[in-house]
């Protein structure tokens, strides 16, 4: 599905990311964990193609295509999907209509039919039951006037419409209540198959417990120092993120 | 004086007084005195330069180096009329050629209690009816070109509508400009009359056919009694070589609704200036405009909305777009009279810049003699947000269409605002078409 290799990244004319290695194969949920400033959000923009960030070396193949040479529109019609850290309010434009363009145009992209207006609206009551959204959120323009746990559902709600191959999950849990972090997780849980893959970016492992993860990852100063699986997480809530500047972190194998 | 003495030097304004005084001015004798008065007022005050603080951003020196000539009745427009965007609302239609009435393109079937003449037309069949109003409020004294209209116009439209008649269509201008054979000065009038408890809805569209530039020299006059409900929208697009300068002038009884939009898509050097006065305690009147500004066109709006009467409210919401290397003004001044007390009046212009050319200058003017009003006003310039351009085009869209559809989102603040339905749904067409990937923009919305 996706492998990154040797990836390093600079902005604004800092090193963020200094040679991140990471294999993910269809149907696995990684979890990439780490303290602020260690480059998690970072990977889940460059992976999505925002252009604030300069790759400065390293590859990242997606279904075996070279993704950096892909713009943001490609990959999202070749089914990556990021869930933004903090959504964009776009006045004017409206939720649901939005979604149809791109759902279209990633579905013209995949050579199916376009689905009209009547399925669509189908489509999108059945996703938005399913994150317990309200139907109002939906007719409104795209976040504007949402509650923050609104803005992260919204995301989800997309992700569910939009059917990624590759769903990369900025934070997704930051800032949501226990409820909140229930119904985001269900409705990640739900899209879970056998093909579908997941990057979850999390400061918290509490949203683990909830999106068991098979693998997870810290990241720590731009590099991941340690991998392990769910276990791992639990740890890291036990200990913290302290031994990361005292201790000399053992580099594990990645992925599979 | 002295500056009027400078300013003869210029091609137009020496060939419009040169006509003018050579021309039998036309009508009955009240309106010939009127004409000769404008005319001299026109040559007192000569074409405005940039040292006038009400034309400080507009250039006019292209269009004094232009030979214009009055135009006179055209055949034929020489193209299908229903071919043209906003050509056709509904069923009653006024159509005008280079200013002049054309009857045989024109359809009228109107309910009772309304009459729609040319003005020609009306001043023949009822000069003493007009005597009273033409050319009374549409009186802003600074203004060369709206003198220049009333000394030289020559023709344009009278709508009277009866009290408390409710027209349910809306009554259409359409005026088609082509200069086939050299640049022509088109002088057009429209005034409205609108009785107590009346409403009626009046659609304005201002075409203009690829020829040699024009000046359409337009003013418009609305008179809405007590009561009265008057929605008046302007289209224009305008040859990209014509000159588009108008006035419209509203005045407006107790208690009364007068609603206008401007709409601006394209002409060389576009200026409207938009008047209103709220004449009787209650009223509520409304300025709203979009302007889309490409090449090296330039639009101008200048507004003034004048709080004459107390419990009245004004709303005023501008919105351009700016591309290439388009420049525009936006000006608006309220006046809240002494007694206009418990006035509430809104101002917003909004501009969106698309390229580093574009330029705007916007600047809200207040004055206020009254003590106990609510009047706000703002102004913002901004560019395309570019996180929510990544945004979009993280869910599929493309870059194109993701930047249609934040500039469609921008304009559909004002085009939400048109109550006549066929004209919002060919604005809209009009937008799509014009909007790169519009096909998608259309699609999201």
């Amino acid at each position: 599905m996706l492998e990154i290799k040797n990836l390093h990244v600079r902005a604004e004319g800092k090193e963020i990311l200094k040679g991140i290695d990471l294999k993910v194969a269809p149907g696995e949920v990684h979890s990439i964990m780490g303290p602020n400033g260690s480059g998690k959000s970072t990977l889940a923009n460059v992976l999505a193609g925002r252009e604030d960030f300069e790759v400065t070396q390293g590859e990242i193949i997606y279904r075996d295509q070279d993704l950096l040479d892909m713009d943001p529109e490609e990959r999202a019609r070749e089914g990556v999907f990021l869930a933004f850290q903090y959504p964009v309010e776009i006045p004017g434009v409206s939720n649901t209509y939005f979604l149809r363009a791109a759902l279209n145009a990633v579905r013209k992209h995949r050579g199916e039919k376009e689905v009209d207006a009547m399925e669509f609206l189908k489509l999108v009551r059945e996703k938005a039951k399913l994150l317990k959204m309200d139907q109002s959120l939906l007719s409104r323009p795209v976040n504007e006037g949402f509650s923050g746990g609104e803005k992260k559902r919204n995301e989800i709600f997309h992700m569910a419409v939009l059917e990624p191959a590759l769903g990369i999950l900025d934070e997704t849990d930051s800032g949501l209540d226990i409820d909140a972090l229930k119904i985001v997780a269900d409705g990640v849980n739900a899209l879970r198959n056998k093909d579908r893959s997941f990057v979850v970016v999390t400061h918290y492992q509490r949203l683990l417990d909830y999106i068991v993860p098979d693998f997870v990852h810290v990241l720590y100063e731009g590099k991941i120092v340690k991998s392990g699986d769910k276990d791992l997480a639990r740890e890291l809530e036990k200990t913290g993120y302290s031994w990361l500047q005292n201790g000399k972190p053992e580099i594990q194998p990645v992925g599979q | 004086m002295t500056r009027a003495v400078m300013e003869k030097k210029d091609d137009l304004f020496e060939a419009m007084v040169e006509f003018g005084r050579s021309a039998e001015l036309s009508g009955p004798t009240w309106l010939k005195e009127r004409r000769a008065a404008a005319l001299k007022r026109f040559e007192d005050l000569g074409l405005p330069t940039k040292r006038d603080e009400s034309w400080r951003f507009t250039d006019t020196k292209v269009l004094k180096r232009t030979p214009f000539v009055p135009a006179v009745a055209d055949a034929s427009p020489g193209v299908d009329l229903s071919d043209l965007s906003f050509s056709t609302f509904g069923e009653d239609r006024l159509v005008f050629l280079n200013g002049h009435f054309a009857e045989e393109l024109s359809s009228k079937n109107l309910p009772k209690g309304i009459r729609v003449r040319s003005l020609a037309t009306a001043l023949q069949q009822d000069a003493d009816g007009l005597e009273p109003i033409l050319g009374r409020y549409a009186t802003s004294e600074h203004e060369a070109f709206n003198s220049l209209n009333l000394a030289l116009f020559q023709d344009g439209a009278v709508i009277e509508v009866d009290p408390g008649c409710v027209v349910e269509s809306p009554i259409h201008l359409l005026f088609v400009n082509r200069a086939a054979d050299g640049p022509l000065l088109i002088n057009t009038r429209v005034l409205a009359v609108c009785g107590d408890n009346s409403q009626v809805s009046l659609v304005e569209s201002h075409l203009g056919l690829p020829g040699h530039p024009y000046l359409s020299n337009g003013v418009t006059e609305v008179l809405a009694g007590d009561n009265a409900v008057v929605d008046h929208y302007k289209v224009q697009q305008e040859n990209s070589d014509a000159f588009h300068i108008a006035t419209f002038q509203s005045h407006q009884g107790r208690n009364a609704n007068v609603r206008t939009m401007t709409v601006t898509l394209s002409g060389a050097v576009v200026r409207n200036e938009t008047n209103a006065v709220l004449g009787g305690e209650g009223g509520w009147a409304e300025l709203n405009g979009l302007f889309l500004v490409g090449e090296d066109h330039h639009v101008d709006n200048f507004t003034r909305i004048e709080h004459a009467k107390p419990h009245c409210d004004s709303r005023e919401v501008y919105r351009g777009i700016l591309s290439e290397q388009g420049s525009g003004v936006f000006r608006g001044r309220i006046v809240v009279a002494k007694d206009a007390q418990k006035t509430d009046s809104k101002q917003t212009n909004n501009n969106l810049l698309l390229s580093d050319e574009a330029l705007i200058n916007t600047k809200p003017q207040l004055e206020i003699y009254a003590d106990d009003v609510k009047c706000t006003h703002g102004a913002t310039i901004g560019q395309l947000e570019k996180e929510a351009i990544f945004y979009l085009r993280s869910r599929g869209i493309s870059e194109s269409a993701a930047r249609s559809m934040l500039i469609y989102a921008f304009a559909t603040d004002v085009v939400g605002r048109i109550k006549v339905e066929s004209l919002r749904e060919e604005l809209d067409r009009y937008l799509f078409s014009w909007l790169p990937k519009g096909e998608v923009v259309r699609e999201a919305f």
